[in-house]
């Protein structure tokens, strides 16, 4: 059976991760034991009490660290180094974008080893800029731009990248509320209008529920998946609605019960099976 | 409702391995310095560079433990540390003096600003003919020289500071009706102290390389003026000792200042253009 | 009923924009011919003997220079000049990228260097002389050798600091580091090296300067020592005007390469200031 037709397999196959670093006073185990499946054309969200190794874990499945046992595969492929097939938008946007290229500039440059022609290039890049609402702001520079602005540069980079999973690192964290929520629909509408699969971390527990199809609550240091949370509500989103809805403020309290269960240590470990 | 902000997951740098890197970098330095005397050591050896003209790093640091026990060598380091230091503070007493003054009053920075670009990249050096015909072969000649090339490092350095006040800071300052000469007190000087301490360090370094620049060539007592004797008498031995020593007085001068620099830096967030020579 | 406020903007009148460029010229005129003047005037009435009247100057600085003494001292002097701060800096950041980038050689390599940086370089001038001769290639030597510390050793900084967030943003990217090196480490590095450039040229017309002055027999420096030697005052004096004319210009085109090449630098510098 071909592999696209194969719908059990799953996009991102993370198993048995674990991440110790070493110290002068022990070690650290960052994450104990992190397990889950993302399948293509999904938004998972992941949560989690602070310090609880968020980071540590993208920065895992993005092949920029590497694991102390455990499996990453992404398209059935493990992950030894940063995947061609990957795009990574970081919290600190005024530290990833190149401040010496222009905001079309930036957008281009993952795009210079992938042997596009040169038309092709400009269309993605295009396309990118036009999907984040930045065709306007081709020719400036990033240091130009508001925070909200400068982020949607990243963003942009990421999906003309035609990467197959997004992975976002709590990338709304500096950003101002207003300008939060427009970026939050944006998000949504890339996956809704290009099919993109999106892994989201953040630690703002109403913008997970409002953003994901799946919530994955961590437990905290040596980190566990301690919930793995369906979130049923409509594909339809919209900032004002749907969080006016009873089964939103369900589905959010009890995201924050999982986590405060987490700070205070409470959840049990499962066992292995 | 959030949960508080993930904490930053730093790399292992923790204590062991940050002294590890510590003794890597002091082990590699050391390599390096002794990798650099063996290849002295056999360039002359081997005859690749003609060892009349080039003695052997052994030869040369013997030749430096005699030169430490000569007194006049020492009256040498002695004189050319006087005429650095008379030098320094003169540029600096005058740099602050020009530089506050200009600094603070709009019309005279507009005013003098093209003159300041004309003379401030003309070669100190330069003027040493000028010195020469002046004050003949004597220490006013050399500071001449050393003067007008500090000069110019403090005053630039100065302007900047003096114009660096914050905005906001000038105007709370303003808005609780401070005085004229108490917001010079409060809030140039500490602003500007960074400054000058940057225009010092830049000066001290320039004001040593002219004053050994005008022992050499103005025949003025002191390291520069030894060198040139020990050449003329063929001592090279005694020509790349003495160039060692003007390298540590360097890098000594350097150090000290960077260190005064960086006091008065530890509360000052700032970055300044940085001009030398 | 509409509630809006615009800023409205008029076209500034002709003539306030001549007046505006008439008060900028004043400004930067004022003083330079104010200076002369009075040098001038005070020369005539107790003239002394090393600082004749500008005019005088004047007259010698056309005399000597716009001449055949043009072509055969001062276009090698600037040749020389030149050659010697190309190789300078482009030595420099060549040799800084591939040290700054491998850490061990670095830290073996920098301790080495920074000593080299602080021996002052005019006392390189007398060592080069004895081991390559008193020759331009000599004169080309001593450039290199005392002007490339400040472009290498700030090179070696700007790329090893080079921001750990845009190195990981690359590498998630899957960038190739040849792409890695012209778009994210040189352009980090830059403003580093525009500063150990200017340092560079600094002591590279120092040291044009005083190797010809001291150890050769053509050449802007030696004509300047020649003329105090013979008291030819005025000659003197319009040399020296005419090094300080090339050290003006060399600032001038240092300046343009800068904001040229660190253009978004200055950017940032002013959105963060406002």
């Amino acid at each position: 059976m071909p592999d696209a037709l194969r719908k059990s397999e799953p996009l991102l196959n993370v198993e048995r991760l674990r991440k110790v670093y070493e110290s002068s006073t022990g070690n650290v185990e960052a994450i104990g034991d992190i397990g889950f499946r993302m399948d293509a054309g999904e938004l998972v969200c992941i949560v989690g009490p602070s310090g609880c190794g968020k980071t540590t874990l993208l920065k895992c499945i993005a092949g920029l660290l590497k694991p102390t046992s455990g499996v990453i595969e992404l398209g059935g492929r493990k992950v030894t180094a940063p995947p061609p097939n990957m795009a990574l938008v970081f919290q600190e946007y005024g530290r990833s974008l190149y401040p010496w290229l222009t905001v079309r500039g930036n957008v281009e440059l993952p795009l210079k080893h992938k042997k596009l022609s040169r038309p092709e290039r400009d269309r993605l890049v295009d396309d990118a800029l036009a999907a984040v609402g930045l065709e306007h702001a081709t020719k400036s520079y990033p240091w130009q731009l508001s925070g909200g602005m400068q982020q949607r540069v990243a963003i942009a980079r990421a999906v003309a990248y035609q990467p197959e999973v997004l992975i976002m690192d709590e990338p709304f964290a500096a950003v101002d509320a207003q300008t939060r929520a427009d970026l939050e629909d944006l998000v949504r509408a890339l996956h809704r209008d290009r099919g993109m699969s999106i892994l989201f971390v953040t630690h703002d527990i109403d913008e997970s529920v409002y953003l994901g199809e799946r919530v994955i609550v961590l437990s905290k240091s040596p980190t566990w998946v301690q919930e793995d949370l369906a979130i049923d509500l409509a594909p339809e989103r919209d900032q004002i609605t749907t969080r006016a809805l009873p089964r939103f403020t369900e589905l959010r309290t009890h995201v924050y019960e999982q986590i405060q269960r987490a700070k205070r240590g409470e959840a049990v470990r499962p066992e292995a099976a | 409702m959030t949960a508080t902000a993930d904490a930053p997951t730093t790399v292992a740098g923790a204590p062991r391995a940050r002294q590890h890197r510590t003794m890597r970098k002091l082990v590699l330095g050391v390599a390096g310095i002794l990798g650099f005397l063996a290849t002295w050591q056999l360039l002359p050896t081997l005859g690749i560079v003609n060892p009349a003209y080039f003695p052997t790093a052994t030869e040369t640091i013997l030749q430096l433990f005699v030169l430490f026990g000569d007194l006049e060598f020492w009256r040498n380091v002695g004189r050319t540390l006087t005429s650095w230091a008379l030098g320094l503070l003169i540029s600096t007493v005058l740099a602050v003096v020009l530089g506050t003054i200009i600094g603070l009053v709009p019309f005279l920075r507009r005013a003098t600003h093209t003159t300041v670009e004309f003379l401030r990249p003309i070669p100190s050096v330069a003027l040493i003919p000028l010195a020469i015909l002046m004050f003949g072969y004597q220490l006013q000649a050399a500071l001449l020289i050393i003067v007008y090339a500090g000069f110019w490092q403090v005053f630039i350095q100065v302007l900047y500071g003096v114009a660096d006040v914050d905005a906001v800071a000038r105007d709370t300052a303003r808005s609780f009706g401070l005085s004229r000469g108490s917001r010079i007190v409060n809030l140039v000087f500490p602003t500007a102290l960074p400054y000058l301490m940057t225009g010092l360090r830049l000066a001290a370094t320039v004001a040593l390389i002219l004053a050994i620049t005008a022992e050499m060539f103005i025949s003025i007592p002191g390291l520069g003026r030894a060198i040139m004797l020990a050449r003329e008498s063929g001592q090279w031995t005694t020509v790349y000792a003495l160039v060692i020593v003007t390298g540590m007085l360097g890098l000594l001068v350097n150090l000290i200042f960077r260190a005064i620099e960086r006091r008065s830096l530890s509360w000052h967030q700032s970055v300044r253009g940085e001009e030398v020579l | 009923m509409t509630l809006y406020t615009s800023t409205v903007v008029t076209p500034r009148r002709p003539s306030r924009v001549w007046a505006k460029f008439g008060e900028n010229t004043a400004y930067a005129l004022g003083l330079p011919i104010i200076l002369l003047v009075i040098w001038g005037v005070w020369s005539s009435i107790s003239p002394a003997p090393f600082f004749p009247s500008p005019l005088v100057i004047a007259e010698a600085f056309i005399e000597t220079w716009v001449g055949p003494a043009f072509f055969a001292d001062v276009l090698p002097s600037l040749g020389r000049l030149a050659i010697g701060i190309v190789l300078a800096v482009g030595l420099g950041i060549a040799a800084g990228i591939v040290i700054g980038l491998v850490q061990w050689l670095r830290e073996l390599l920098e301790p080495v260097f920074e000593f080299f940086r602080a021996v002052p370089p005019p006392v390189l001038i007398p060592i080069v002389a004895v081991l390559v001769g008193a020759n331009d290639l000599m004169k080309v030597v001593v450039i290199v050798a005392g002007a490339i510390w400040p472009v290498l050793l700030n090179t070696i900084e700007g790329v090893r600091a080079t921001d750990s967030v845009m190195t990981e943003t690359a590498r998630s990217f899957a960038v190739t580091s040849g792409e890695r090196l012209r778009y994210l480490v040189l352009p980090s590095a830059s403003p580093r090296i525009m500063t150990g450039v200017r340092q560079c040229l600094s002591i590279a017309l120092i040291l044009m300067v005083i190797s010809e002055m001291f150890f050769s027999s053509s050449g802007l420096g030696y004509r300047i020592v020649y003329f105090q030697r013979n008291y030819l005052i005025a000659e003197m004096w319009s040399g020296i005007v005419l090094l300080g004319l090339i050290g003006v210009l060399l600032a001038v085109i240092f300046g343009f390469v800068e904001r040229r090449v660190l253009r978004w630098y200055h950017g940032i510098k002013e959105v963060e200031r406002a």
